[in-house]
């Protein structure tokens, strides 16, 4: 049996960024990925790296990572496509200019910078916004990525650091410090389980559900709009969990592609596209922006984000398998959110002061 | 027949009444209809609106299909694209 210090079953993005702060801290790593780096939910996602503050454990964890990515801008490769975008959380009328008011309030006490634009302003900003929405609260400091490429490029940081990489493999169970697979028996004091949606399956009591979303993206129009747009309606959509729901977000890729979401259901591992749900996300998008109607689609796709009721990730030991982790959990905030989650649950199984109150990821 | 006029990139062009967008580019011997991410010449490849590699602005739409576009009067076309 093959035996090291940390076995990481899950090559998503949270995986890989675990990988990349135990390895460099000399741990030996082995990750175990089931298809490839990046193949599940980190690759289906738009990679809108947004402070959050449904609760003042995602605003903390949002913030915190946010900041780790900063401070990796300059070692970032060009593939990863970090952009500063912005996030425009759109108000449509006086009542959510107020929520947005509150809204400015909260990201400030947690030393994030941000700015409300009136309606003119608004609309200045992004002119093919439709007329008459109320104004929004800009936060310059949120940002763009390509999810793919960061996992794979934190996933390489931790190879080079002496993390063995093996994909292709087929995890069947894990505890008592054995990982049983398709290609044979693994051994490691300490197992973490960054399997996304698919975590439960191999702990039982980590409470997540596949959350499915939609997808669609545009042919290249440049400058169609420059922030990511939200409404700030997103959150009230973000926030159920059994309902279907749909909400209007659309994000600028550096190609001069759009990327329009969103729909959340709860519908199992059923990844076909739904047109109902499309036609939804499509009447919503072209409500606050008509001219989207005249543009081109070139593609729909769907993926499963991991929900849990309590709307936080698990970061946690698990209390009924010694010698397991788990880093799952993330819903829709997995990439935003990796680089904090990955340092705080190696501040945990390193025994390091934990950079944020651990307590609301506990499982 | 009756012909009308349109504008490519700025220079006015005749054409027959009835003919689509890539029929009046290759007629008035223009080739590139747009430039590819890495900056290559592209131009009409099915002529049936499936390969996509017509593509030009018309009338300020980017990515109009110019095999699929019947010419109408003051059309603008931009194959700068």
């Amino acid at each position: 049996m093959t035996t090291t210090d940390v076995i990481i079953v899950g090559g998503g993005i949270v995986g890989a960024a675990i990988a990349r702060e135990l390895s460099s801290d000399g741990r030996r790593v082995l990750v175990l990925e089931r298809s490839f780096v990046g193949a599940g939910a980190t690759g289906a996602g738009m990679g809108h790296i947004v402070v959050m503050d449904d609760s003042p454990a995602q605003l903390a964890l949002t913030v915190g990572s946010r900041d780790l990515l900063d401070e990796l801008e300059r070692e970032l490769p060009d593939a990863c496509e970090r952009d500063l975008s912005g996030t425009l959380w759109i108000a449509e009328d006086d009542a959510q200019l107020a929520e947005v008011r509150l809204k400015q309030q909260r990201h400030e006490a947690a030393g994030v910078r941000c700015e409300i634009l009136d309606a003119y302003a608004l609309a200045t900003a992004e002119p093919n916004l439709r007329k008459g929405l109320a104004g929004a609260l800009r936060v310059a400091g949120d940002a763009v990525v390509y999810p793919p490429a960061v996992a794979r490029w934190l996933m390489d940081r931790a190879v080079d650091a002496g993390t063995e990489l093996r994909c292709g493999v087929d995890v069947h169970s894990i505890g008592g410090g054995v990982v049983v697979t398709n290609r044979g028996t693994f051994g490691a004091p300490d197992i973490i389980n960054a399997t996304g949606a698919h975590a439960q399956g191999l702990s039982h009591g980590a409470d997540i559900v596949p959350r499915k979303g939609h997808l669609l993206i545009t042919d290249r129009y440049p400058a169609f709009c420059r922030h990511q747009l939200v409404e700030l309606g997103y959150l009230a959509s973000a926030h159920t969990l059994n309902s279907e729901s749909v909400a209007f977000n659309i994000q600028p890729r550096r190609t001069g592609q759009l990327l329009i979401g969103s729909s959340r259901e709860v519908v199992g591992w059923d990844a076909s596209v739904n047109r109902r749900i499309v036609q939804r996300m499509l009447q919503r998008a072209v409500e606050f922006m008509p001219r989207l109607k005249s543009l081109d689609i070139i593609r729909t796709w769907t993926g499963f984000r991991p929900a849990t009721a309590h709307k936080l990730p698990y970061i946690s030991r698990i209390p009924a398998q010694p010698g397991v982790w788990i880093a799952a959990g993330h819903e829709g905030l997995g990439i935003t959110t990796a680089l904090g989650s990955a340092r705080l649950l190696a501040d945990l199984l390193l025994s390091r002061e934990p950079w944020t109150d651990p307590e609301p990821y506990a499982l | 027949m009756s012909d009308v006029e349109i504008r490519v990139d700025g220079r006015s062009v005749r054409v027959e009444t009835g003919a689509t967008v890539a029929a009046a580019l290759l007629g008035d011997e223009t080739f590139a209809f747009r430039t590819s991410i890495s900056g290559q010449p592209r131009g009409p490849l099915c002529g049936m609106g499936t390969c996509f590699e017509c593509r030009v602005t018309i009338n300020g739409m980017p990515h109009r299909r110019a095999c699929m576009t019947v010419v109408a009067t003051g059309m603008e076309i931009v194959t700068r694209g």
